[in-house]
């Protein structure tokens, strides 16, 4: 049977490229009545076909090369940034927590691979990228309405508009899923899936769309008030996240036992391969955000690599002075520092500034874990707040300084971006999508808290926590090492 | 018939196994364990908190030897389990009333 598919490939190969061989020799006699009215003469050798034809007809094609060439690229970039979820995501967090969480950490981040997805499609992407308000996108494209095969080029014009969409969906997958790193081991589960439905819906979808959605407040190509810079999420993903966990951290309270009992993590090994994989999976996260296989992705690809590089080496070398010794979690924690801090800059900055802000990201995220935490005494669990709230401010913040219009003239040819292009003002325009970030994630988080806290409750009991998530929430144990 | 409980590095236990296999001790139980004697633990610091760890990983041997090999297990032991540093474990000898295998219901030195 395969013999006879294999066959019948071959037979089809050889018809498909004869028949434009027939077209190609057939001879066109000019302005033939019928070719005028025909949309694809390369398939129909018959009908004769005039210049301005074939010339229609090689344009097409060449749409066609880059269309395939960006698509080919946005797809795998979707695919890379859901790696950065699961595992990648969840194996960094369930390493970090104790071994009785393990479970219910990565379930989170897997239940919002899913949840989000369908919320999605019913109305998330609708919310982000339909409509052009100030604040909020509409419903035009509730349901996926609309969105099919053909590119919207308000967005991204050579590929199709589902790759767009499919490819945003996976920055709303991640997102509330690193607030999970701040209620890690001691939020109920129920809790979890209503406070971050209503977190999506509420918080995420609005800033998506004021800072990339056409129209919105914050963005810097559509018609923005605040032309705010945020390749790939700087404020959108990691400031809103980052501070709406320390809003959660402080809500919930410390975890029992918290900062008396230890609570080291309870294998480094799972949070290293974790690392390592939200390393790989943000070159989609961070360059898929030119959304087109184009230099700028490469550009923003060598940003990100270099940024991350400087952020290890920058939090080793704190802990190296500070401790006497460099450790593995050091060293993931600042490469992890790094991307977030490089988001928000990737696509505007060159190598050397890369590895500035990457470098000056790794010391503060250090200092904002090591210190800050246990001078305020929130219980960030796994630093949610310390990696991606702090780290999100300041790369938003360098990206105002570093930017070039040589990297993404996103103003336009020739006009200054940053302030390395003397427009300083840009860096108050940061500021302002940066406060609106905070703002907005802070009272969001709070009143949605309250109301999760009425409905589900948000804490689970004191004996449940002690227990362990994985058996009271989930009923499973994550290692049974006696079975 | 004593009871001999050794409780010694776990860097060192493959070189004690075989010495008493050397002189002919058959039969053992080993236990992974954590403790400390005048040991004291190491410091761990995880995102700058600082973790004590005063019970570290050991390995306890326990078996029960006829009187004539007693002495010689103890050598033996002593010889394979030292490193000189504090930390090296203890050696605890008790007498055993009687022993009893299970299979056949043997009892006394014949069931070690």
């Amino acid at each position: 049977m395969k013999h006879v598919g294999w066959k019948c490939c071959f037979l089809l190969t050889m018809v498909l490229a004869a028949v434009p061989l027939f077209a190609w020799q057939t001879p066109t006699p000019a302005a033939s009545p019928a070719a005028t009215s025909n949309t694809s003469p390369a398939t129909t050798p018959d009908i004769p076909k005039t210049v301005n034809d074939k010339l229609k007809d090689l344009d097409q094609r060449v749409t066609n090369a880059q269309s395939a060439g960006d698509n080919a690229w946005m797809l795998v970039s979707a695919a890379l940034v859901l790696l950065m979820t699961g595992p990648g995501l969840a194996l960094f967090y369930g390493g970090l927590v104790r071994r009785k969480n393990t479970l219910a950490i990565m379930m989170q981040s897997f239940l919002l691979m899913a949840l989000i997805s369908v919320l999605w499609a019913l109305v998330g992407y609708s919310l982000c990228f339909g409509g052009n308000g100030p604040v909020i996108g509409g419903f035009e494209h509730a349901f996926l309405r609309g969105v099919g095969a053909d590119p919207n080029p308000d967005y991204a014009g050579t590929i199709p508009q589902s790759t767009f969409m499919i490819y945003q969906l996976m920055f709303a997958i991640i997102t509330p899923a690193l607030i999970t790193g701040a209620t890690a081991e001691r939020m109920k589960f129920s809790g979890t899936v209503l406070f971050l439905t209503l977190w999506f819906l509420v918080v995420y979808a609005p800033l998506a769309h004021m800072v990339w959605g056409k129209g919105g407040l914050l963005n810097a190509s559509l018609g923005g008030k605040f032309p705010t810079l945020d390749f790939a999420g700087g404020t959108v993903v990691h400031i809103s996240s980052g501070v709406s966990a320390l809003v959660c951290a402080l809500y919930l309270g410390k975890r029992t036992g918290y900062p008396k009992q230890p609570m080291p993590p309870h294998s480094l090994v799972l949070s290293f391969i974790g690392a390592c994989l939200l390393w790989v999976g943000w070159f989609g996260f961070n360059a898929g955000s030119a959304l087109a296989a184009s230099a700028l992705a490469t550009s923003a690809f060598v940003a990100t690599h270099m940024a991350t590089a400087a952020a290890a080496m920058s939090w080793s070398i704190a802990e190296w002075i500070k401790n006497g010794r460099p450790s593995a979690l050091g060293a993931i924690s600042g490469a992890v520092a790094g991307l977030v801090a490089i988001t928000p800059a990737a696509g505007f900055v060159a190598p050397m500034p890369a590895l500035a802000i990457g470098f000056i990201a790794g010391l503060v995220c250090y200092w904002m874990v090591t210190k800050v935490k246990s001078i305020f005494g929130y219980d960030d669990a796994l630093d949610a707040f310390g990696v991606h709230g702090a780290g999100g401010t300041i790369g938003a913040l360098m990206t105002g300084i570093f930017a070039q219009q040589v990297i993404n003239p996103i103003f336009g040819a020739g006009k200054p971006v940053g302030g390395l292009d003397g427009h300083w003002g840009q860096l108050g325009n940061q500021l302002v999508g940066i406060l609106i970030s905070w703002g907005f994630a802070i009272v969001g988080t709070i009143v949605l808290l309250k109301i999760t806290d009425m409905i589900t409750g948000v804490r689970v009991s004191e004996s449940d926590e002690i227990e362990g998530l994985d058996i009271t929430q989930h009923g499973e144990e994550a290692y049974n090492l006696e079975s | 018939m004593m009871k001999l409980e050794a409780i010694i590095q776990p860097s060192r236990f493959e070189s004690v196994k075989d010495a008493l296999r050397e002189i002919g001790i058959e039969g053992m139980t080993v236990t992974e364990v954590r403790g400390h004697g005048r040991q004291k633990g190491h410091t761990e610091v995880y995102r700058g908190r600082e973790y004590t760890v005063d019970l570290l990983p050991k390995i306890k041997l326990e078996m029960v030897l006829p009187d004539p090999l007693i002495q010689r297990a103890v050598d033996t032991i002593l010889k394979t389990a030292k490193t000189g540093k504090i930390g090296d474990g203890k050696i605890f000898l008790s007498r055993v009333e009687e022993a009893i295998r299970i299979r056949n219901e043997e009892r006394g030195e014949n069931a070690l």
